[in-house]
């Protein structure tokens, strides 16, 4: 008679902690990636942050966030520090291979007006594409060799390219492919993680303290900072491409670089173009 | 003049064998110190190689290995081997960056 009086409690304390677990999401539904949730919550981040920015205007960088410098910006526009590089890329995206095709031949729409579709994720490679991993497969498919992802040449096709869809939102998708997914996971961890000897993540700056000053320049927000790729920069003296922008910055933050290109810098672009999707191209930019 | 004369030879070869003794002695520790460089190098290396594994690797790492090589190349083993510490006091800090980064980039990520 006594038993079943002890087994109570343990019946008891058992049934609650069932209820209990079965109440809690399970462990792996925490680490579940949920690209709409992060997309919404960055931009929210960035729009209560900035309450006098308008929403597309994010896309502008630093300009959008120091009225000063906006000017000065603006008044640069007036003849582009990048007009040259635009024209060098449209005269070589228009010439022929020497097996008579040219980059037209490898895109939809002949190349004109998708720069917002990139990168996407290419379910039969398994990897992320980016405009200038694209535009090196086309090279190398019609026998040419392929460009440096860190020189002039890369910078003024993709600026053409850029140029052709000014104002068009970026759309970026993540298909119904768990590789997608771990590809989106993996730019954002890369986002996210610090290195080199400064400790910084791309975050650092990006995130925690975009319109504050590091020395002269002002730090960009995150949202919509790959929208005004590629970019004239003043400090370089030319145009970079987005792999020299990632390059350089883990330099300064005196990490060793990746391989231009690299795995890490594909899936970071794509993360960093998902959540600005909505905001406007406006490439190519110039900054300081 | 009588004492100097008796004394001056036996100076010299004291002298001599002073000198000599400290050349051996630097000598020997010149052999020592190239030794010592060369497992603070290779330990050194081994620590920036596995946090090149973790691709996670310091610009100020290879600059404190170069400088290292630099130094041993000019004979001066005191500064490489403290270079090539340097270098993997460095690298370890990477790796430990690389492995705590692993969890801790979340703390950082917007909700």
């Amino acid at each position: 008679m006594k038993a079943p009086l002890a087994i109570l409690p343990a019946s008891a304390a058992l049934l609650l902690a069932a209820v209990t677990f079965a109440a809690m999401p399970p462990a792996v539904a925490a680490d579940t990636p949920d690209p709409v949730a992060d997309a919404k919550a960055f931009r929210d981040y960035f729009v209560k942050k900035f309450p006098n920015v308008q929403l597309d205007d994010f896309a502008n960088g630093p300009y959008s966030m120091n009225e000063d410098m906006r000017r000065q910006w603006e008044e640069k526009e007036q003849f582009p520090p990048y007009e040259f590089s635009l024209e060098m890329g449209k005269e070589m995206f228009a010439r022929p291979f020497g097996n008579g095709k040219s980059y037209a031949d490898c895109f939809p729409n002949q190349g004109i007006g998708i720069r917002q579709n990139y990168p996407y994720f290419d379910p039969k490679e398994g990897r992320v594409i980016t405009l200038e991993l694209a535009l090196n497969q086309c090279r190398e498919a019609n026998g040419e060799p392929p460009l440096s992802y860190v020189g002039d040449e890369m910078a003024a096709l993709t600026a053409y390219m850029a140029f052709t869809s000014r104002g068009k939102p970026f759309d970026i998708k993540i298909p119904d492919d768990p590789r997608a997914l771990e590809a989106y996971q993996s730019g954002k961890r890369y986002f996210y993680t610090r290195r080199g000897q400064l400790n910084f993540s791309c975050a650092t700056c990006h995130v925690q303290n975009p319109g504050e000053r590091m020395r002269a320049e002002i730090l960009a927000p995150a949202l919509g900072i790959l929208n005004a790729m590629p970019i004239y920069r003043s400090e370089w003296g030319g145009m970079g491409t987005t792999s020299r922008r990632l390059t350089t910055c883990n330099s300064q933050i005196r990490g060793v670089p990746l391989e231009p290109q690299a795995d890490e810098y594909r899936d970071l672009e794509y993360y960093l173009s998902y959540v600005s999707n909505g905001l406007p191209i406006s490439g190519p930019g110039a900054r300081p | 003049m009588s004492i100097i004369r008796r004394t001056t030879p036996r100076m010299a070869v004291l002298s001599l064998v002073f000198v000599l003794a400290i050349a051996g002695a630097r000598s020997a520790q010149a052999a020592g110190s190239e030794t010592d460089f060369g497992t603070a190098y290779a330990a050194a290396e081994a620590a920036n190689k596995e946090a090149g594994r973790l691709r996670n690797q310091w610009t100020v790492t290879a600059e404190a290995l170069a400088a290292a090589k630099n130094a041993a190349d000019k004979g001066d083993f005191d500064h490489a081997i403290a270079a090539a510490k340097e270098a993997e006091a460095l690298a370890k800090a990477s790796i430990f960056q690389a492995t705590s980064e692993k969890e801790a980039w979340k703390n950082l990520e917007i909700h």
